[in-house]
C-alpha cells in the first residue's frame, strides 16, 4: 500500500470537497487470466465549481476511474475498493437503486463518441425529456419546453425541430451538444466528461470545450475532465491529475504544472503537444516506448523503462506520492525546475 | 415509402412470373405424371392417350404454359385432378387457407411470445445455468425433425394420454362458420365451446410447428440483446439513472428487436414447409395437406396455385418486414 489516503490541498481552500475519491482500486478478474488492476489507489478531490483534469495515455485507467465513481462498471468480473464520497455519502457503498437515483440528477456524465452514445431509434427530444421525467417527476409534455430550452442553451440551432430529429440527422458537434444538454438537464452539481471532444473535428472540439467552460461557470457545476490531451486541460482545468498505469504520478494547479512539470512523464506529455506559440517546425518529441513496457508498481516505478532520466532506485522500489504545497509527485528523480 | 412499396410489388410480379415458368417445366419433368396418378400403371395405352389429350397434356410444354398464363390472366387456374377432382384449383386454395393461417398464426404467436422474453432473459444472465439450459433447448429445437416431434407429441399427449385431441381442427359441434378461422368464428358467434374446442385442437400442432421458429427467434434475440447491452447508448441511459424498466423497454429491446423482426418474417415464410408435415400428422386439412396430396397425385393445377400463392405470401411478408423495420428504425425511414 504505497498510495496511502492523502488529502490533496489544491483547489479553493476552505471549501469542503464535493467529491472526494480515496484509494480507489479497480481490479478486473477474468477466468483463466491474472487479475488486472486498472486503477490502483487513486485519490483526488473535486470542490464545488472546480474543474479537475484526469490526464494520461490510453489505457491508464481514466475511463475505469470515472465509471467506477458512477457505478457503471460491468456488474461482474471486477472488484472496486476505496471510497468516493459525494456530499457526505460514499457512492461506492450505495445500493444500486440508490445510486440509480443519483445518476443523472446529482452526477451526470458525457462520453467520448456522441454518435454511439445516443440511442439511434429514439428522437433527441425524448432522450432529453426522459431524464426530466425520471428525476423531476415531470410529464413528458411538461418536460418538452424545458428540453427545448436546454437544446437552445447548448447552442443547437432551431431546437424545436431538433426535438423530433433522430441522432443520425445531427452533425457530430450537435450530437455532443445534445448529450451535454441531457447531462445538464437536472442541473447536477458534478459532471464527468470522458474525452468529450476526442471524436470531433478540431474546430468543433474548440467550440465544445468553450461551451463546457461557459456552462460550468454559469451553473457552478463541478467538472471532472478526462482527456489524453494536455491541450484540452490547458484551457479548462483548475487542477490537473496526471495518471500513469492506474496511479496518479503528479498533481498540481494547472499553471504551476504547465510552467514547471516535475514528473518526467508530465514533462514528456507537455513536450509532445503541438503548441501554437512554439517555433514553427520545432520537433515534437513523443515519449518513447509504450505502456506495454510498464514495470509492476509493486516493485518499481512503472514508468521507469520509458523515462528520460531513470536512476537505480526506479527499478527497485515503489515511489510514493509525496505531497507538498498543493502539489503531489510520485518520482525519485524529478525534473529540475528551471526558473 | 409509397414508391418503395410499389417497387417491391413490381418485384413481386417478376418473382412470380419467373417462378411460375420454372415450376411449370419442373412439374412436367417429374416422373409419374397426372395420367398415371389418375389411372394407375395398368391402364391401356388408349385410355391413357385419351386422358392425356383431354387434359391438354399432349401439347408441347410451352404451349401448355401459354394457355396457363392466358387463363390465369382471367383468374382461372385450372381444375383439380386429384385433391378434389373437378373442383377449381383456386377455390381449393382459398378454402384451405384459413386452416393453415390459423395454425401458423398460433404457432408463430407461441414462438414469439416465448422466444423474445426468454432470449432477453438469457442475454441478461449470459453464462448462467438458465442461459445454458435454454441454449441447449433451442439447439435441440432446431435439430429435432418437425415430423418426428409432431408424431411424438401426438402419440404421448393424444394417443397414450388423452390430454389433447388426436387430429382435426375441432370436435363435431355443428358450429356456425363465418370466417373459417374456427377460434375467431366461435368468438364472433358467441359459440364459445367451439372456440375452446378449436384451441384444444391447436395446441399440439402449434407446438410442433413452433419449435423451429422458437429456437431461431430465441437465438437471434439472445445474440441481439447481448450486442445491444454492450452499446454505448445503453451506458448513456444508465448514466442518466433511468429505471431498469425504461432501459429495458426503450433502449435495449427496441434496438435489439430490429434483427428479430427480420427473423420473424423469414420464419413465417418458412412455416409452410413445417406446416406440410405437421398438417399431415394431425390431419389438419389445410394447405399443407393439400400440397402433399397434390404432389402425390401430380395434381398440376393445384400445385401451381399453391406454390405460386405461397411465393406471393412470402414476398408480401418480406415487404411487411421491411415496412416494420422502417417503423422501428428512423435511419431506414429517411433513406
Ligand atoms: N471491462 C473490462 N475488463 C477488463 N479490463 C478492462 C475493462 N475495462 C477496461 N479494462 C482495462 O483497464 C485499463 C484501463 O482502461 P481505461 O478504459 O480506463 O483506459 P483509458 O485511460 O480510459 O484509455 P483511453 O484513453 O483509451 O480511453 C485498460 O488496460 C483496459 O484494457
Ligand atoms: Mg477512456
Amino acid at each position: 500500500m504505497t498510495a496511502t489516503a492523502t488529502t490533496p490541498r489544491t483547489g479553493r481552500p476552505g471549501q469542503e470537497p464535493l467529491l472526494s475519491v480515496r484509494d480507489l482500486r479497480v481490479t478486473f478478474r477474468r477466468q483463466g487470466e491474472e487479475p488486472f488492476t486498472a486503477v490502483d489507489g487513486v485519490s483526488f478531490d473535486v470542490r464545488p465549481g472546480q474543474t479537475v483534469g484526469l490526464v494520461g495515455e490510453s489505457g491508464c485507467g481514466k475511463s475505469v476511474t470515472s465509471l467506477a465513481i458512477m457505478g457503471l462498471l460491468p456488474a461482474r468480473g471486477n472488484t472496486v475498493e476505496g471510497t468516493a464520497t459525494y456530499d457526505g455519502t460514499d457512492l461506492l457503498g450505495l445500493p444500486p437503486d440508490q445510486m440509480r437515483d443519483r445518476r443523472g440528477r446529482d452526477i451526470a456524465m458525457i462520453f467520448q463518441d456522441p454518435l454511439s452514445s445516443l440511442n439511434p431509434v429514439i428522437p433527441i427530444g425524448l432522450q432529453v425529456t426522459e431524464v426530466l421525467e425520471r428525476h423531476r417527476g415531470m410529464r413528458r409534455r411538461a418536460a418538452r419546453p424545458l428540453a427545448r430550452d436546454l437544446l437552445d442553451r447548448v447552442g443547437i440551432p432551431d431546437p424545436d425541430r431538433r426535438l423530433t430529429d433522430y441522432p443520425h440527422q445531427l452533425s457530430g458537434g450537435m450530437r455532443q451538444r445534445a448529450l451535454i444538454a441531457m447531462a445538464l438537464a437536472c442541473e447536477p452539481r458534478l459532471l464527468i466528461a470522458d474525452e468529450p471532444t476526442t471524436a470531433l473535428d478540431v474546430t468543433i472540439q474548440a467550440q465544445i470545450l468553450r461551451l463546457l467552460k461557459e456552462l460550468v461557470e454559469e451553473t457552478g457545476t463541478a467538472l471532472v475532465m478526462i482527456t489524453h490531451d494536455l491541450g484540452v486541460v490547458a484551457g479548462l482545468c483548475d487542477e490537473v491529475n496526471v495518471l500513469y498505469g492506474g496511479r496518479i504520478v503528479e498533481r498540481g494547479e494547472r499553471h504551476e504544472l504547465f510552467a514547471a512539470p516535475r514528473h518526467p512523464y508530465t514533462s514528456g506529455l507537455l513536450a509532445s503537444i503541438p503548441r501554437l506559440d512554439g517555433a514553427r517546425g520545432a520537433p515534437l518529441t513523443p515519449i518513447p516506448g509504450s505502456v506495454a513496457d510498464n514495470l509492476p508498481w509493486e516493485s518499481a516505478c512503472a514508468f521507469a523503462p520509458r523515462c528520460s532520466q531513470p536512476v537505480q532506485r526506479c527499478t527497485a522500489e515503489t515511489p510514493r506520492l509525496e505531497e507538498s504545497a498543493g502539489r503531489a509527485l510520485r518520482c525519485f528523480n524529478p525534473v529540475e525546475v528551471t526558473r | 415509402m409509397a414508391r418503395f412499396i410499389i417497387r417491391r410489388l413490381l418485384q413481386m410480379v417478376v418473382v412470380v412470373f419467373v417462378l411460375s415458368l420454372m415450376l411449370f417445366f419442373w412439374l412436367r419433368s417429374l416422373p409419374g405424371g397426372t395420367v398415371s396418378a389418375i389411372l394407375g400403371e395398368r391402364a391401356t395405352p388408349q385410355t391413357r392417350a385419351a386422358l392425356t389429350k383431354a387434359l391438354g397434356l399432349d401439347q408441347p410444354v410451352w404451349v401448355q404454359y401459354w394457355r396457363f398464363v392466358e387463363r390465369a390472366a382471367h383468374g382461372e387456374f385450372g381444375t383439380s385432378t386429384r385433391v378434389l377432382p373437378g373442383a377449381d384449383a383456386l377455390d381449393i386454395f382459398l378454402s384451405r387457407l384459413p386452416a393453415t393461417i390459423e395454425l401458423s398464426f398460433f404457432a408463430l404467436l407461441l414462438a414469439v411470445v416465448l422466444a423474445i422474453p426468454l432470449g432477453y432473459l438469457s442475454a441478461r444472465r449470459a453464462g448462467s445455468p438458465l442461459d445454458s439450459g435454454l441454449v441447449v433447448t433451442s439447439l435441440v429445437g432446431v435439430a429435432v425433425p418437425v415430423f418426428f416431434l409432431a408424431f411424438l407429441l401426438k402419440y404421448q399427449l393424444a394417443v397414450e394420454h388423452h390430454v389433447f385431441p388426436v387430429s382435426g381442427r375441432q370436435d363435431n359441434l355443428s358450429c356456425t362458420r363465418v370466417t373459417n378461422f374456427f377460434v375467431l368464428d366461435g368468438l364472433l358467434t358467441r359459440e364459445y365451446d367451439c372456440s375452446v374446442s378449436a384451441l384444444k385442437h391447436l395446441v399440439l400442432p402449434s407446438l410442433a410447428l413452433a419449435t423451429i421458429p422458437f429456437a431461431v427467434i430465441y437465438r437471434i434475440t439472445r445474440a441481439s440483446v447481448l450486442e445491444v447491452l454492450g452499446e454505448d447508448y445503453v451506458r448513456t441511459a444508465e448514466s442518466k439513472g433511468l429505471t431498469a424498466r425504461v432501459i429495458r423497454g426503450r433502449h435495449v429491446l427496441r434496438n435489439a428487436l430490429l434483427p428479430v423482426v427480420t427473423t420473424i418474417g423469414l420464419q413465417t415464410g418458412g412455416l409452410l414447409a413445417g406446416a406440410v408435415l405437421t398438417e399431415k400428422v394431425f390431419n389438419w386439412g389445410g394447405i399443407g395437406n393439400a400440397l402433399a396430396d397434390a404432389f402425390e397425385g401430380r395434381d398440376y393445377a393445384v400445385l401451381q396455385v399453391l406454390i405460386l400463392a405461397a411465393a406471393m405470401i412470402y414476398v408480401v411478408i418480406n415487404l411487411l418486414v421491411d415496412i416494420s423495420y422502417a417503423v422501428i428504425d428512423p435511419r431506414v425511414r429517411t433513406r
